[in-house]
């Protein structure tokens, strides 16, 4: 959920202007934020499944530090989806494993 | 095949939080050609959430929230035209002088002439039952989402440590929105400053001291949390258990020092328990055991964002000085004062064990320079 009101920083001056797709389903984004921020807005919280036992992950520590949070990026696996920022059409996987290379 | 193009600077300072930003306008001040590298997009490290005012003195800001004081020190990093590479990581250090930097799947080397390391740090984890489902988080990864990234993590919401990351990020979910159900310590006390206990209890939170988390369940994601109460000697008391229905559990027990570039360029380092674990030696010029090689901040061992600033300071007025850009004596006296400055943060029950902590550093680095 996104926080519109603020009793220190004011009201959200962010608009989601732009779509991207997560497994096939779009959802919209403001420009510049983090893609596990419109992930997270949009109510989703498992971004990927481990390797061996397949048990969900998500967003943990935020500074790309604990790779909880990768997921496949326009094809491309492992990407820190907390300090990767959002771009217009971005197609966003749930990662299984280690993902897949599909460039 | 291309061959990698060789950048140069005078100083490279790793990490535009506050002590990174205080080192490169110090040494963009001097006059070095100074390049300041941060891994996240935008500058500003941890200040850029801290929507609370600081403590301390008028030097240190006192009365300023973080995201101001960032603001500002962004303006001087422009007006002395300081390279920025933002979204570019560190990912190794070679010869003691060369900075390999990865952007955009683009890697380049940096040579410098100094390099100042201004990391940061990362939070502690804390394993218990449950502790990898989503909805567990870092108290300092709730605070990027609500204050950077205006997104609210859940609506109930457990805090887990009572120092002050765990008291400020309790209350500032409370401004965001969320329902803090409660903060719980291991720990018989409250080990936050009272400022930040007193809003958690007039919003009438429970702080439940010798308390910790025995589980979290849920599916696919945190639906629920056991807290139980524990002795003095942090045993779980049998039937104290509660059953708290939340959606989010954020750990606030510490942080460690982010110094894996100081290991991979070889520095030598020592435990300091209350500086939050392996730090690098370093003298009361900031420099480490490699030549050139400086640190700064949450690197240097755990403290606070007013800290980090001075030890950045400190850490580029002796680049300079080293490169000539400085006399010595001008070096002396500006070192002296922010030494000076330093003192005030570092007296009272905790800042004496930080002192103490630095101390150590000091002569364990005199002693490894008496060795060999």
């Amino acid at each position: 959920m996104r926080i519109k009101v603020h009793p220190v920083l004011g009201p959200l001056k962010g608009k989601a202007t732009i779509e991207i797709e997560v497994d096939g389903r779009r959802i919209s984004a403001i420009p510049g934020e983090m893609i596990s921020s419109a992930l997270i807005a949009a109510g989703i919280k498992v971004f990927r499944t481990t390797h061996k036992k397949g048990e969900p992950r998500g967003y943990f520590c935020g500074i790309g530090q604990c790779t909880d949070c990768m997921m496949t990026v326009d094809n491309i696996p492992s990407v820190r989806t907390c300090i990767t920022p959002v771009s217009k059409g971005m197609k966003i996987k749930t990662q299984y494993g280690h993902g897949k290379w599909e460039v | 095949m291309g061959s990698m193009s060789m950048l140069t600077t005078d100083v490279a300072v790793v990490g535009a939080g506050p002590a990174g930003l205080y080192a490169a306008i110090e040494a963009a001040k001097a006059g070095a050609k100074t390049t300041i590298i941060n891994e996240y997009v935008e500058p500003g490290g941890q200040l850029t959430k801290q929507i609370h005012k600081f403590f301390g003195s008028k030097e240190h800001a006192a009365g300023v929230r973080g995201i101001d004081i960032s603001a500002k020190l962004l303006g001087s990093i422009d007006e002395l035209k300081v390279e920025k590479r933002m979204g570019t990581l560190v990912w190794s250090i070679f010869h003691s002088n060369i900075l390999a930097i990865a952007h955009n799947g683009k890697s380049e080397m940096l040579r410098a002439n100094k390099i100042i390391l201004a990391t940061g740090a990362s939070e502690n984890a804390f394993a218990f039952p449950g502790w990898t489902l989503p909805g567990v988080m870092g108290a300092g990864a709730a605070q990027t989402l609500i204050n950077l990234q205006r997104i609210l993590p859940g609506n109930r919401v457990l805090m887990v440590g009572a120092g002050n990351v765990g008291l400020i990020v309790a209350f500032q979910l409370l401004q965001a929105g969320s329902e803090v159900v409660a903060v719980v310590d291991a720990l018989p006390y409250i080990s936050g400053y009272c400022v930040h206990s007193a809003k958690i209890a007039r919003a009438g939170i429970p702080i439940l001291t010798s308390h910790t988390v025995k589980k979290a369940y849920g599916e696919i994601s945190v639906e629920g949390v056991m807290v139980v109460k524990v002795d003095n000697q942090c045993k779980p008391i049998p039937k104290s258990e509660q059953d708290m229905k939340v959606d989010t559990i954020c750990i606030a027990v510490g942080l460690t020092p982010l110094v894996e570039l100081a290991w991979l360029a070889n520095c030598r380092f020592t435990w300091v328990a209350s500086l939050g674990g392996y730090v690098p030696l370093y003298d009361d010029k900031m420099e480490t055991t490699v030549k050139g090689i400086y640190v700064a901040g949450d690197a240097a061992g755990i403290e606070e964002a007013s800290t980090a600033m001075e030890e950045g300071s400190i850490a580029a007025i002796s680049a300079v000085e080293s490169l000539g850009l400085m006399t010595q004596q001008r070096a002396y006296a500006l070192r002296a004062e922010a030494y000076e400055r330093l003192r005030s943060f570092r007296i009272g029950p905790f800042g004496k064990l930080r002192d103490q902590g630095k101390q150590f550093i000091w002569r364990e680095r005199q002693k490894y320079a008496e060795r060999i």
